[in-house]
């Protein structure tokens, strides 16, 4: 067992590549996606309805959609429409665009529950649309839906093992080769089991801080 | 035919005022006019349509009827060129608004931002003036309101008190031409109606052209410059303070003003 350990630290260095493709890929994916899902809650509650419906059906597509399914889509069926991209091309858009949809969906909710005098008050001191959204309305959402971010952050960083399955090298799939050269299965996915762990704690740590922001500058 | 203009000496001119919510008729042919440094009250049991009055001066209602000027200037509504009038677009709306200061029931307060950055925010980011020198103003109004030690503390953190006289700051660091109170002291434990009062007995004093809709009797009589009672939407009766309290001239008053002798 001890030994099988010691042949499980001695592959560091592909483990670390995965490990660190892994963060890479999620931290990347993630700040995107929150960026772009900003710009799609806006669509979300939009006065044109055939924009907001629009949106609310993208969204709403995409929510109901198994991850694998979407990537399987974007690697495998937009070929066939002679639309080809490189397999991490794939990986990171289609994390992307998944992750868009549920973080704009967590901001549409949170703006739903944001009381409307909030919104009101802006109007009455001179704010109306985008500026109305970005001064006032979006960071009291980002505050009040931080734990909701971090749990789909969270939940990002686990579909990310599935881009393994079109080949990009990340800790789930340097896993994978490891334990199959040296046939260690056992020690290996409890190494990489561990790193998991460790990213999704570091993000639970950044919630928590983010937490106790909120309870501060939060509604009472 | 040209619309009639506001008088230019009003600060606030009210003509014909309806608004409908539904079948519900909120506002029957409302009018007043405030001068510059006038305290006006508006008194009426509740759902005489107080509220939705001051709603409608500053646009955050739509009227159906009539005319709301802001110092001559028609609120919501545009001259073009040729001389017809067309509804403001939401951003000259809200430029307007700057010059209309807001005091809410709830206070409203931004509760992201410091009591500090509750009173810049609008001066900065929409008046865009220097920050400097809203700063420092915001600072003596922080030391007027006698709450400079709270500057850098979270709404969250103030009594009910504090958080509507920090709103009232933040109304009057806009320099607003005339401020709006909504009840300000309605949602107020009792013991601490007196300070928020304190500020805006002042406010009167110190000439700040107001319109405050409130059931505190006793600052209605010290306080205002004139008294207009409203009932089911229409204006009852206007009058000076002393006049009003002491010998109305409708009976519908004369029944309001039992309920509190």
């Amino acid at each position: 067992m001890i030994a099988n350990f010691a042949v499980v630290l001695g592959e560091w260095k592909p483990l670390t590549t995965g490990f660190l493709n892994t963060v890479w890929i999620c931290a990347l994916s993630g700040a995107v996606s929150l960026v772009l899902s900003v710009f799609v809650s806006m669509l979300l509650v939009s006065r044109r309805s055939a924009l907001r419906r629009a949106a609310q059906g993208a969204v709403d597509v995409l929510r109901a959609l198994p991850f694998l399914m979407l990537l399987f889509i974007v690697y495998y069926c937009l070929p066939a429409l002679h639309l080809r991209f490189s397999s991490w091309t794939c990986g990171l858009a289609s994390l992307v665009v998944y992750n868009t949809a549920y973080f704009a969906e967590i901001l549409r909710g949170a703006w739903a529950h944001l009381p409307r005098e909030q919104e009101e008050a802006g109007r009455a001191y001179g704010y109306a649309g985008v500026g109305l959204y970005r001064r006032i309305i979006l960071p009291q959402i980002l505050i009040a839906s931080g734990p909701v971010l971090g749990n789909q952050l969270i939940t990002l960083v686990k579909n990310s093992a599935f881009l393994m399955v079109i080949t990009i090298p990340d800790l789930t799939f340097m896993a994978n080769q490891v334990q199959a050269i040296y046939f260690v299965p056992f020690e290996t996915m409890l190494v990489a089991v561990m790193l998991y762990w460790t990213i999704c704690s570091t993000i639970e740590w950044i919630v928590r801080g983010m937490e106790r922001v909120a309870v501060v500058r939060g509604h009472e | 035919m040209s619309e009639p203009r506001g008088h230019a000496g009003h600060v606030v001119d009210v003509r014909g005022l309806g608004k409908s919510f539904g079948p519900l008729r909120v506002l029957r042919d409302v009018s007043l006019h405030v001068a510059a440094g006038r305290t006006l009250c508006v008194l009426g049991p509740s759902g005489s349509g107080k509220s939705t009055l001051l709603r409608c001066i500053n646009f955050l209602e739509r009227p159906d009827e009539g005319a709301v000027f802001l110092r001559g200037e028609r609120v919501g509504f545009r001259r073009t060129p040729a001389g017809r009038e067309r509804p403001m677009s939401d951003r000259e709306l809200a430029r307007m608004r700057t010059r209309i200061g807001m005091v809410f029931q709830q206070f409203n307060l931004w509760p992201h931002l410091t009591v500090l950055g509750n009173l810049v925010e609008s001066p900065i980011h929409v008046q865009q003036r220097p920050r400097g020198e809203v700063v420092a103003e915001a600072d003596a109004l922080l030391d007027k309101i006698g709450l400079r030690d709270k500057r850098d503390a979270y709404p969250s953190r103030l009594s009910g008190g504090q958080k509507q006289r920090v709103a009232i700051a933040r109304a009057l660091a806009m320099k607003p031409e005339v401020l709006l109170f909504d009840e300000p002291t309605s949602s107020l434990d009792p013991e601490l109606v007196g300070e928020v009062l304190a500020v805006m007995r002042d406010l009167a004093r110190e000439g700040q052209t107001m319109i405050v809709v409130t059931h505190e009797m006793g600052f209605a009589r010290e306080a205002a410059d004139e008294v207009l009672f409203m009932d089911e939407g229409a204006v009852i009766e206007t009058a000076a303070p002393q006049r009003f309290f002491d010998n109305p001239s409708t009976a519908r008053v004369r029944q309001f003003l039992q309920r509190f002798a």
